[in-house]
């Protein structure tokens, strides 16, 4: 199972893709036939994180912060508790926690010991946020990082990375970009990237839309 | 364990690469590993910790080679035959071959996306919690051979207690088939030189998850 995921567009015949391919086949089957899972379920939890759980939901999330300051104590109070007010976004389980960026303190997320992300706010996590590069890095010298993403902060803005080692989850609550006066926050949630929210970039400014 | 999963600090690694408009799968068998993983999760087959130590195992140099959903689709291999949920031949006969083991519940399609939302948690505490915001701590030298969430990089380090948590289950005994074992959850920050000596970067701030049996006072 030495299958590389950068290969995928040229290997899909390969034999060693096949192997994976089997080997998951082969769990599968054995998993149903034992009785432990439902293919149609299975199904089902695919297309949800395909279509339903993604970086829209903590989008949503970030634009109602930025239009209303009660909204904003509460997601930074308790952000599994504000989130379920939403009635657009869907539940989030226990421990999620809003960190806020501020002209003097930039936030960033990392799970340097297996790859723990906010699902159910974010969707499923990146390629790069699961990567060696990322989980080794992030911790020592997060401004390198952060010039990978094209993003280069005043030299004396405080970096805080956070690392989740545990249950916990951590939101990116940016700073809201200049010159959004009386935007709406269906418009504003445009400017939210999901990176945005990691912390390893910053929201789109509204000229660059 | 002092694993290969245990990446916080490590050269060599090259750049961050991102890939552009990058889709949820880029194979169709890496959502069925997520959703089986998902199920098997919920149906109570094994905790998130069990997975985690699964993965931890995973020998280095094939950890450092197989793409995510690959560690995730070894770890359940391992999971299903350490936890007798299904046997060695059975997996490469691909099929059971005996009936299934009872488990607490299935995921059946109505569940979906509702009882996608993660579990808590919490669990009752055994006792006080010994730190508070504030409190100074030092985080222990300790190098179990089994499952934990202390990272190398941050042990024997001087921070903060930032925020507690509440009293979650505890993955260092979770993984070792012990128990929940409740213990109070705290966020600990230290100054980027404490983790990295003189040289690091000035305006570094790194915070950890900590256990309590992780910390003592400083």
């Amino acid at each position: 199972m030495s299958h590389d995921h950068h290969d995928h567009h040229h290997d899909h015949e390969h034999s060693e893709l096949s192997e994976t391919q089997l080997r998951v086949r082969a769990l599968e089957t054995v998993l149903t036939e034992k009785g432990y899972v439902d293919p149609k379920a299975l199904d089902a939890i695919v297309e949800a994180y395909e279509t339903k759980i993604g970086p829209r939901n903590g989008a949503a999330v970030v634009a109602k912060a930025w239009v209303d300051p009660a909204f904003k104590a509460a997601l930074l109070a308790d952000a599994t508790k504000a989130v379920a007010t939403l009635g657009h976004v869907s539940r989030v389980g226990d421990h999620l926690v809003a960190v806020e960026n501020t002209p003097t303190t930039h936030n960033m997320v990392v799970c340097t010991l297996c790859s723990c992300y906010p699902w159910e706010v974010l969707g499923l996590p990146p390629i790069w946020y699961k990567s060696a590069p990322y989980r080794s890095r992030a911790v020592k010298d997060p401004r390198g990082v952060l010039a990978d993403f094209g993003v280069t902060l005043p030299k004396d803005t405080e970096i805080r990375v956070w690392d989740s080692t545990a249950e916990t989850r951590f939101i990116v609550l940016p700073m809201r970009p200049a010159r959004t006066e009386g935007w709406n926050e269906q418009q504003l949630a445009e400017l939210v990237t999901r990176d945005s929210m990691i912390g390893t970039s910053l929201p789109k400014q509204p000229d660059s839309k | 364990m002092d694993g290969i999963h245990d990446m916080g600090g490590m050269d060599g690694f090259g750049k961050v690469e991102v890939e552009q408009n990058e889709p949820p799968f880029h194979e169709t068998w890496e959502g069925r590993v997520m959703a089986m993983q998902r199920a098997m999760g919920f149906a109570g087959a094994w905790h998130i910790d069990h997975a985690r130590y699964a993965q931890e195992r995973i020998a280095p140099h094939i950890y450092l080679e197989a793409s995510y959903y690959q560690k995730w689709a070894l770890a359940m291999e391992t999971n299903v035959l350490e936890r007798g949920l299904a046997g060695k031949d059975e997996l490469d006969a691909g099929h059971a071959l005996r009936p299934g083991k009872a488990l607490p519940r299935k995921f059946t399609p109505d569940l979906v996306p509702e009882r996608l939302t993660r579990g808590s948690f919490f669990r009752p505490p055994q006792a006080e919690a010994r730190f508070k915001p504030g409190s100074r701590v030092r985080t222990k030298n300790i190098h179990p051979a089994t499952h934990t969430r202390l990272p190398r990089y941050a042990r024997d380090k001087v921070g903060v207690v930032e925020r507690c948590h509440g009293c979650h289950l505890y993955p260092d005994s979770v993984a070792s088939n012990l128990g929940d074992d409740p213990q109070w959850l705290y966020t600990v920050v230290f100054d980027g030189p404490e983790l990295w000596g003189p040289d690091s970067d000035p305006t570094l701030k790194v915070s950890i998850e900590a256990f309590e049996p992780y910390l003592e006072p400083a």
